[in-house]
């Protein structure tokens, strides 16, 4: 087995892209990828995407991009596994790499939300169609339910929920490729507009268009290449019961769990030697409650832990210093690999404005539907 | 919802039809074919208690287009007494009425149109008891 770094890494600017396509946005960051790696070809590619076929009707998009990026024929394959498609393709170039058949391989994800398609019916999709959309629930609403049962549990309060929206918007104003760069008040976020009680629509991502991507090498290679060098010290993936109602404790993401435990297993490292880290913040709830999963702080301790400071930009376990999901923007297919982009650049020191002093291990943690697949790796220059 | 689809899921929706593993005993709905607690593939034909409690709930305030005319809705998470946990809308009853820990009991309701054209789609839903 080969030890795998990330040599280079490019993304777009996420919000809504009218001018730009599917295939252009999904181009432009690979270019960026490949020429931050300075390599001069790639042998293969991954494209995590959750649903084009309904976000713009158009399925097969790994030979469009490999069309569109002027690399056919090598093989691409698309990689689907809802808002944590491109956080499980990222594991399949390691693999590839590590196994010893590629040498370079490219990762991406992209998805294009605002191209007129109905989104919450799209992202709905993620969830069991059967026994959860047709009863007319919503993503909001699912995690509106975790929300609800970790408030009643555990003693979480609104404002907390809040103060992890008013964190993320004070790092995405930061952060040059937000969707929205601009701080947020408490009092703001408590008083929006509801969307499923008791998340409102500030403690919700938005519905965005974006792109990522991360060029993939040998650890070996990489040195010949002279690139800066950030090495995979551990990939963990696990899944849950797709029905948020099957889960014996409805506030446990037992997916996250175990995908953190795998990767602090494989990378040797355990939850207080992680510098930062970038998470799944789909909607507030999810920060507070995967905080707890990755072993951040105690299981119902989320509320209070981000309430101290402890996840903010100078605290104890900076988390999402890109403005995560909330701030920065959330194109399902592309979120995962997004992730990296800001760990890798963290870890690098070329983070601007929203550095992270003296990171040297990072964390990405992607997940998909209400915590029914969730990806973590972890990252050490 | 495609049709064929509907017609499937019938005998969970109109008559709230569950499985029970014969080694474990742990209830399931809808019925599956592999019991996700012991690995057993050997069920008996049982059906939900007609009541249950709230695990937790929400109001629903921005909803896809086939329930769109309905919001604000409140749906649950609910336990049957013999407990199997499934999804539900929860009516006839103000939003404030709600709480963790009240006990609901299944009722036969229209859920929403296909379309102009399509069929009337119809399920469980709760009432407070
Ligand atoms: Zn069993």
């Amino acid at each position: 087995m080969r030890e795998v770094a990330v040599i280079g890494c490019g993304m777009t600017k996420f919000g809504e892209l009218w001018e730009k396509s599917l295939r252009d946005i999904f181009v432009e960051a690979a270019l960026k990828a490949i020429d931050d790696a300075g390599v001069d070809h790639i042998d293969s590619m991954y494209v995590g995407a959750m649903t084009p076929g309904l976000f713009v009707g158009q399925e097969h998009i790994s030979a469009l991009m490999a069309d569109y990026l002027g690399v056919a024929p090598i093989p691409a394959m698309r990689v689907e596994s809802a808002c944590c498609s491109s956080g499980m393709a990222l594991r399949l170039g390691l693999f590839e790499i590590s196994s010893g058949h590629s040498d370079i391989v490219l990762v991406g994800g992209v998805e294009k939300m605002n191209d007129g398609a109905d989104a919450t019916y799209a992202l709905a999709t993620a969830a069991d169609q059967e026994y959860e959309v047709y009863q007319g629930v919503t993503f909001p609403g699912l995690y509106a339910l975790i929300a609800r049962a970790h408030m009643h549990r555990y003693g979480t309060t609104r404002k907390q929920l809040a103060a992890v929206s008013v964190k993320n918007h004070h790092n995405g104003a930061m952060n040059p490729n937000a969707q929205f760069q601009r701080e947020v008040t408490l009092e703001q976020v408590m008083n929006a507009t509801l969307v499923a009680d008791p998340l409102t629509v500030l403690d919700s991502s938005p519905v965005s268009d974006g792109a990522a991507c991360v060029v993939l090498t040998s650890v070996d290679f990489a040195k010949q290449l002279k690139a800066p060098l950030v090495k995979i010290l551990g990939s963990g993936a696990a899944t849950d019961t797709l029905a948020l109602h099957s889960r014996e404790d409805i506030t446990a993401l037992k997916a996250v769990k175990v995908s953190g435990e795998v990767a602090y297993k494989m990378a040797g490292v355990k939850p207080s030697d992680i510098d930062v880290a970038e998470v799944h913040d789909c909607f507030s709830i999810a920060e507070i409650c995967i905080i707890e999963e990755l072993g951040f702080t105690e299981k119902g301790k989320g509320g209070p832990f981000t309430e101290q400071g402890n996840t903010a930009l100078e605290g104890k376990i900076p988390v999402n210093p890109s403005g995560g999901l909330k701030s920065k923007g959330h194109p399902v297919g592309a979120t995962g690999i997004a992730q990296v982009v800001e760990v890798v650049e963290q870890l690098r020191g070329k983070a601007g404005k929203r550095q992270v002093k003296n990171a040297t291990i990072g964390l990405t943690q992607n997940m998909g539907g209400s915590g029914a697949s969730s990806v973590t790796h972890i990252f050490k220059i | 919802m495609p049709s064929p689809r509907y017609r499937r899921e019938m005998p969970q929706r109109y008559r709230l039809e569950a499985a029970k593993c014969k080694k474990c005993g742990k209830l399931f709905f809808p019925p599956r074919l592999v019991c996700a607690a012991c690995g057993s593939k050997g069920f008996d034909k049982t059906k939900l208690s007609e009541t249950g409690t709230i695990i937790s709930y929400t109001i629903i305030r921005v909803a896809p287009a086939d329930f769109a005319t309905q919001v604000p809705y409140a749906i649950a998470i609910v336990e049957s007494d013999n407990g199997a946990r499934l999804t539900t809308q929860v009516v006839d009853c103000k939003p404030e009425d709600l709480e963790i820990g009240k006990k609901v009991k299944f009722v036969f309701r229209k859920l929403y149109t296909e379309g102009h054209t399509g069929i009337i789609c119809y399920g469980y839903k709760a009432v407070l008891v």
